[in-house]
């Protein structure tokens, strides 16, 4: 057991989640350019939220579950789900984890707990809050994590949602994403409290509820800070909201054009709208998958070699996910109707 | 057995009926459940039912959510237009999981409400707005016309496995009825046959189908024999059962309390003309409201609407565009 209180097989097991995240989703990026059109449509990045991602999942139990944004790779990979089934996914084909019909915005893996994911921003929220209150009312502890960005804060429905939640004592973590960007725009252009300098975990006080704010860079910071709102809320106390500050490493999506015109990612808007390289380049080098590794290996967590094996593993791991995932067949156009009605 | 019920307590009744047999199913929203002496929490207590605040997004995501994690709520609307502050949730959250997940997510959620209220609600709580919804893939809609259907649709949306919008007439809420005791399902996806007759189909859809009945005897005392059919469902709409009686009647008249453009009438007439125009021998009528916002005072809200002399006149126009056999 380290200082932090995690044992060196749950640090091991948030390093290697984090690093098996980034490898899968370096490799969505590069479909883009090496197979130009075998993704369409809108594809998010999760890279540098990974830390924040698995540090909240390491604090769940098996049968917690959770809903998403529609930047939703990372979840379902930590949770366990066969990145096969989820580059499958990600390129249309049959084998994919929702048949094809989903793709990047809408992994769903109920058996682990993952129950869906909206592509509409915020309004994922009350679905995780319907959730908590069946918990609730089951009342074997279960808790559901709803994540969502700050864009989604200033939506109707995270402050419908968030006051029901209070009032319920519904077993619910609201983990609020904060990237700074909602799609291009920065925070402070769009939101009152940040607008002052104040953190938007500030927003908890309107629905009586505790606000913390946490650096999301830094895994076991996130499974300390959300593992004590996951315990408040099993323990029948009620939701928390958590603000999770990540940067995101790549765009807020890749570039939507026409069908046939590459679909590259572009610069991270800091760059392409704000001309703000600095901001960029500090990010880059707070980078939370190599500043774990650096962690690790300096309080002796793991050896340089084995931080490396696992990288490597997870390189092939994703090579193999790729590779499956184009080698996959296209489902067959007529079961487009298949799911209309359960 | 049946015995006479109004047609909100039918609905009542199916609810309280299914809440005692099956664990899952969850009641709440507005202004319900206030205290201990309500029967839904006397007998179901507070877990299952529940009052909400003035939150229709998350009323309904959060039965989105409870639908995720196995229940099935019944989400209590009131007034159907409370759901266009909440659209995503019925139109593109609800009906969406089924199909983006491949089947993985079920969503049986039931959102029950009113619409139509002409008498005196004025332009924004008197909506005939089932067409907005009829078109999207993955939604139920049922209109229910009597005490008995109210009763046998809410039990089916209940058990169905899909979103289902159950909207009940206000014009029809004391309207009484034979409804049966016990259990009772109506089957989602069936038209019924109102009246039998053979001159011409009218359809009628929640309220107008007591309408074209009256419009139906009327003409019957001139000879004229209509067959009323009740849409009931219309998402799925049965549209085997009313190409079947055009095909007996070769004449069509629908009637929707709806506006023109935004009716199921104008769908229901274009499945006719596509599936059975070799059936038809008169071009189809509608007798739908007039397209303008419902004034508030009583001549001009009459005016818009559909009543029995428009919709004799329309079957009149039917039938004189190509003689009757005598």
């Amino acid at each position: 057991m380290s200082e932090n209180g995690l044992s060196k097989e749950r640090l091991t097991w948030m390093f290697t989640q984090m690093v098996r995240i980034r490898e899968f989703e370096e490799r969505v990026k590069s479909t883009f350019e090496e197979h130009p059109g075998v993704i369409r449509g809108h594809t998010h990045l999760a890279d540098g939220a990974e830390a924040s991602i698995v540090g909240s999942l390491a604090a769940l139990r098996p049968d917690d579950q959770l809903t998403t944004t529609y930047r939703c790779h990372g979840y379902p990979i930590a949770l366990g789900a066969d990145t096969k089934a989820l580059m499958a996914e990600i390129y249309g084909r049959e084998t994919g984890i929702c048949k094809g019909y989903g793709g990047s915005m809408h992994l769903t893996d109920v058996d682990r707990g993952f129950l869906g994911t909206s592509g509409i921003v915020g309004q994922g929220i009350p679905h995780a809050a319907g959730a908590a209150w069946g918990a609730q009312i089951r009342g074997k502890g279960q808790v559901v994590l709803s994540f969502f960005g700050d864009g989604a804060s200033k939506q109707g429905a995270f402050h419908e949602t968030l006051n029901i939640a209070s009032l319920w004592k519904l077993p619910v973590v609201f983990v609020m994403e904060n990237n700074n960007y909602q799609a291009y725009t920065r925070v402070e252009q769009e939101d009152a409290n940040a607008a002052v300098g104040e953190p938007l975990a500030v927003k908890a006080k309107a629905f009586s509820m505790p606000g913390v704010t946490v650096d999301g860079a830094d895994p076991v910071a996130v499974h300390r800070t959300v593992g004590e709102a996951v315990e408040r809320a099993r323990s029948g106390e009620g939701p928390t909201l958590v603000e999770s500050l990540v940067y995101r490493l790549s765009a807020h999506g890749n570039i939507i054009v026409p069908p046939g015109v590459p679909l590259h990612y572009p610069e991270h808007e800091a760059i392409a709208v704000f001309g703000n390289v600095e901001e960029y380049e500090a990010a880059k080098r707070g980078d939370p998958v190599p500043r774990f590794r650096a962690q690790l290996v300096t309080d002796e967590t793991l050896t340089a070699d084995e931080a490396d094996e696992i990288a490597e593993a997870a390189r092939t791991e994703m090579d193999e996910a790729v590779e499956f995932g184009l080698s996959s067949p296209l489902p067959a156009p007529e079961r487009a109707t298949d799911y209309v009605y359960a | 057995m049946a015995r006479e019920l109004p047609y909100i307590a039918a609905i009542g009744e199916a609810v309280h009926q299914e809440m005692e047999r099956d664990d899952t199913v969850l009641y709440f929203g507005q202004n319900l459940g206030l205290t201990e002496e309500d029967p839904f929490v006397k007998a179901f207590g507070n877990d299952r039912v529940r009052v909400t605040p003035i939150s229709e997004t998350a009323e309904i995501g959060m039965a989105v959510g409870a639908a995720f994690a196995g229940y099935r709520p019944v989400v209590q609307l009131y007034m159907s237009e409370f759901m266009l502050v909440a659209m995503d949730q019925v139109v593109n959250e609800a009906p969406r999981f089924y199909g983006m997940t491949g089947g993985q997510v079920k969503v049986p959620i039931v959102l029950q409400a009113g619409y139509g209220f002409t008498a005196g609600w004025a332009g924004q709580h008197t909506g005939t707005i089932y067409g907005m919804f009829m078109g999207v893939p993955g939604l139920k809609v049922v209109v229910p016309s009597t005490a008995a259907d109210a009763k046998g649709l809410m039990t089916a949306a209940i058990r169905d496995d899909n979103p289902v919008i159950l909207f009940h007439n206000y014009l029809l809420t004391l309207e009484h009825g034979d409804v049966p005791e016990g259990e009772h399902v109506v089957p989602i996806g069936d038209a019924a046959l109102a009246r039998e007759g053979s001159d011409v189909t009218i359809v009628g859809i929640g309220w107008t189908v007591g309408k074209a009945l009256a419009a139906a005897e009327q003409l019957a005392g001139e000879g004229v024999s209509a067959e009323v059919i009740d849409a009931r469902s219309l998402a799925p709409l049965d549209t085997a059962t009313i190409l079947e009686s055009v095909e007996k009647t070769g004449r069509l008249v629908v009637v929707d309390q709806a506006t023109r453009h935004a009716s199921a009438a104008a769908i229901i007439a274009a499945e006719v003309a596509s599936e059975g125009f070799a059936s038809l021998k008169a071009a189809v009528e509608l007798v739908t409201s007039l397209d303008a916002t419902v004034p508030y005072s009583e001549p001009m809200e009459q005016y818009l609407l559909p009543n029995e002399a428009k919709i004799v006149a329309a079957v009149q126009q039917v039938l004189g565009s190509a003689p009757v056999a005598a």
